[in-house]
């Protein structure tokens, strides 16, 4: 879900770093206040990494934070990974430039969670150790499955992390002026602090931080707004209309989802693939057990659905603020300065003056930097636990594991950076789709099935993974975003640009088929083996159990 | 974990008890959720007009409650599933963890 949020802000950010010479002209003077809360928020964070560095010792430690976050803990943080900046920019962006439709994203982002509430939360937690190839690999072949899980993680892993990098050297520059090379090596700087350091502990309290930052400075905002309309929706929609060049239909679906097969394929990519990020999975790793692991959804539920009430309130409010007399500072040749993106942080300067935008800038700053150090502990999961501990060297001692993780941070870190740069004039949005197409057509299929089919085999899984993976590049690649708007040709030749619908369904078609043709003795004993991986699924005897701080 | 206590725990009725209400559950309020989304999202695909009607004399269209119902509805699903997970759920498998404690 995350990955459309980001591909509509970044889309826009890129948007506008094609009219750079506007940009230069009214360069913003340096912000004093947003620099001072930066740096307040990096000495803060810094100060918890030290403390986590102390508590973190060993390989489950540094992955799951020794599985002693508690539920309500672990809501936040899950939340937080999902208030992006993207989120919060892009979906407050898109409000304020096409009015309703942005709403359906944000109640299309909210309903995956009830369905992996629902069949997966309590499992993953009862089955998994440190990564959800843990589940997948349970009763199947580890070196195998574990390279399939670990080639989707790090995929889904590296796109994303480019998209956020590419997304934050933007929204630093325009914030603070700074140069866009310093921006993103600043934040792929702090990021490796974090995690090397501090392990999933630093980055599960960074994470938390920043959700309550970001949750407070957005309800301050929507009660400001609310406040100048005497606490009426009413009165903030008549506003908004009559600033609007499209007005009243601003405030009904318009053209966004046109034709059902969209439509279904959207909702299915924006369910499936969240259930196939592996750092939003591996968050159900850190709590003690499967009633801590549930609790979580539910704060994580409540939380996300308040954030997208409020930001559907900032949204117009913007419309109403920004498209007004006084606004016509923040806009340079009839656009909105720093693109649609910037419109929750100019309605920020506008609310509550310079103090504001610090804060405000300062949290969309904080959220890029949680975000990206989930997301590259979730690719150094993938390789030392996955690749190194399960299937080079299962002889491993933790140390080495955890020694070689960080290695690991680093170099994801330094990779981030560097295609950061590289991607920094380049539409990314298409590596978005792709990474959103691969979790929900290989990381979930073979999870979910794994979970809840018996005559799953090593065979079935692999191959269909790997089919699903390919297909949803391949549906990608040839789709309108890539083949029309990068590639420049006139047509595309796969028409849809969300191709979850067939690429879903032909991994599972495919495992399926491949798991039911496999007659081999391995295949036999894979089925036997589900008996008891299901007793432990259902009752989480024989769980890894938790360590309390 | 051992041939002995699968079968112990599978042939136990509160096992069975706890597995097929659980997944009733899940089902049911999964149904439920996914039902309440794609009528929705198709509403918008067909006949997005419907969601265009004002509230009153207003400009507020009844798409917003629609909206705000269905992240509340969400929320309260999720409710509605703890709430009996972890109370009648985790007590079934305690009680299930205690009948095989022998062999644990």
């Amino acid at each position: 879900m995350l990955k459309i949020l980001a591909l509509i802000s970044i889309f826009a950010i890129t948007a506008f770093a094609a009219g750079d010479a506007t940009f230069e002209a009214v360069k913003r003077e340096l912000n004093v206040p947003a620099i001072i809360m930066f740096l307040i928020f990096i000495a803060g964070t810094l100060g918890i990494t030290y403390w986590a560095a102390q508590k973190t010792k060993s390989a489950s430690d540094f992955y799951t934070a020794g599985g002693g976050i508690t539920g309500f803990q672990n809501g936040l943080a899950i939340a937080g990974d999902y208030m992006s900046a993207a989120a919060f920019l892009g979906v407050s962006g898109l409000i304020y430039l096409k009015g309703y439709d942005g709403v359906i994203y944000a109640v299309s982002f909210l309903v995956g969670w009830p369905i992996i509430l629902f069949f997966m939360a309590e499992k993953l937690r009862n089955l998994g150790k440190f990564t959800f190839a843990d589940i997948a690999a349970y009763r199947l072949a580890q070196k195998e499955i574990r390279t399939l899980a670990a080639f989707g993680s790090l995929t889904v892993v590296i796109l994303y992390l480019i998209a956020q990098m590419v997304g934050a050297g933007k929204l630093i520059q325009v914030l603070f002026g700074m140069e866009y090379e310093y921006a993103v090596f600043m934040v792929g700087a702090l990021m490796i602090v974090y995690v090397t350091f501090g392990g999933m502990l630093a980055t599960t309290w960074v994470q938390i931080i920043k959700a309550c930052l970001l949750l407070t400075g957005v309800s301050f905002m929507a009660a400001m707004v609310l406040y100048h309309f005497d606490f009426s929706f009413e009165a903030l929609a008549v506003q908004a209309v009559e600033n609007h060049t499209s007005a009243a239909d601003i405030l009904a679906p318009g053209g966004f989802i046109s034709d059902p097969i969209s439509a279904i394929s959207l909702g299915m990519a924006l369910m499936l693939g969240t259930a196939g990020l592996p750092h939003v999975l591996m968050r159900f790793f850190t709590v003690g057990n499967a009633k801590e692991a549930r609790k979580s959804v539910v704060y994580a539920t409540g939380f996300v659905g308040y954030f997208w009430i409020i930001i559907t309130i900032v949204g117009f409010g913007a419309i109403a603020f920004l498209n007004s007399a006084e606004g016509a500072e923040y806009f340079v040749d009839g656009k909105l300065f720093g693109g649609n993106n910037m419109a929750s942080i100019h309605l920020a300067h506008m609310l509550g003056g310079n103090a504001f935008l610090g804060f405000i800038s300062a949290v969309a700053f904080a959220t890029i930097l949680a975000v990206v150090s989930g997301l590259t502990l979730a690719g150094a999961s993938a390789i030392s636990h996955d690749i190194y501990a399960n299937v080079i060297n299962p002889n491993a001692t933790d140390e080495q594991v955890v020694k070689l993780s960080k290695i690991t941070v680093v170099i994801v870190g330094i990779l981030g950076v560097t295609l950061g740069i590289a991607f920094e004039e380049q539409n990314i949005a298409y590596m978005v789709g792709l990474a959103f197409g691969i979790a929900a057509s290989s990381n979930f299929p073979i999870l979910f099935l794994s979970i809840y089919w018996r005559g799953l085999t090593t065979r079935g899984a692999f191959i269909g993974g790997f089919i699903g993976l390919t297909t949803a590049v391949v549906l990608v690649i040839i789709g309108p975003i890539v083949w029309v708007s990068i590639l420049g040709n006139e047509e595309a030749i796969f028409p849809y640009k969300h191709p979850a619908i067939f690429s879903v369904t032909l991994a599972f078609v495919s495992i399926w088929f491949f798991s039911k043709t496999d007659n081999s003795q391995r295949g036999k004993d894979e089925k036997e083996k589900f008996r008891a991986q299901n007793v432990r699924a259902n009752t989480g005897i024989g769980s890894a159990g938790a360590v309390d701080h | 974990m051992n041939e002995e206590l699968v079968n112990r725990i599978e042939s136990n009725p509160k096992y069975q008890e706890l597995v097929s209400k659980r997944t009733s559950l899940g089902l049911k309020l999964g149904a439920f959720v996914l039902i309440m989304f794609y009528t929705f999202i198709l509403t918008i695909a067909f006949n997005k007009e419907v969601l265009a009607t004002t509230i009153g004399d207003g400009v507020t269209t009844i798409a917003f409650p629609i909206a705000l119902a269905i992240l509340v509805i969400s929320f309260l699903t999720t409710l509605i599933y703890v709430k009996r997970a972890n109370g009648e759920f985790e007590d079934l498998t305690d009680e299930i963890k205690d009948d095989v404690k022998d062999i644990l």
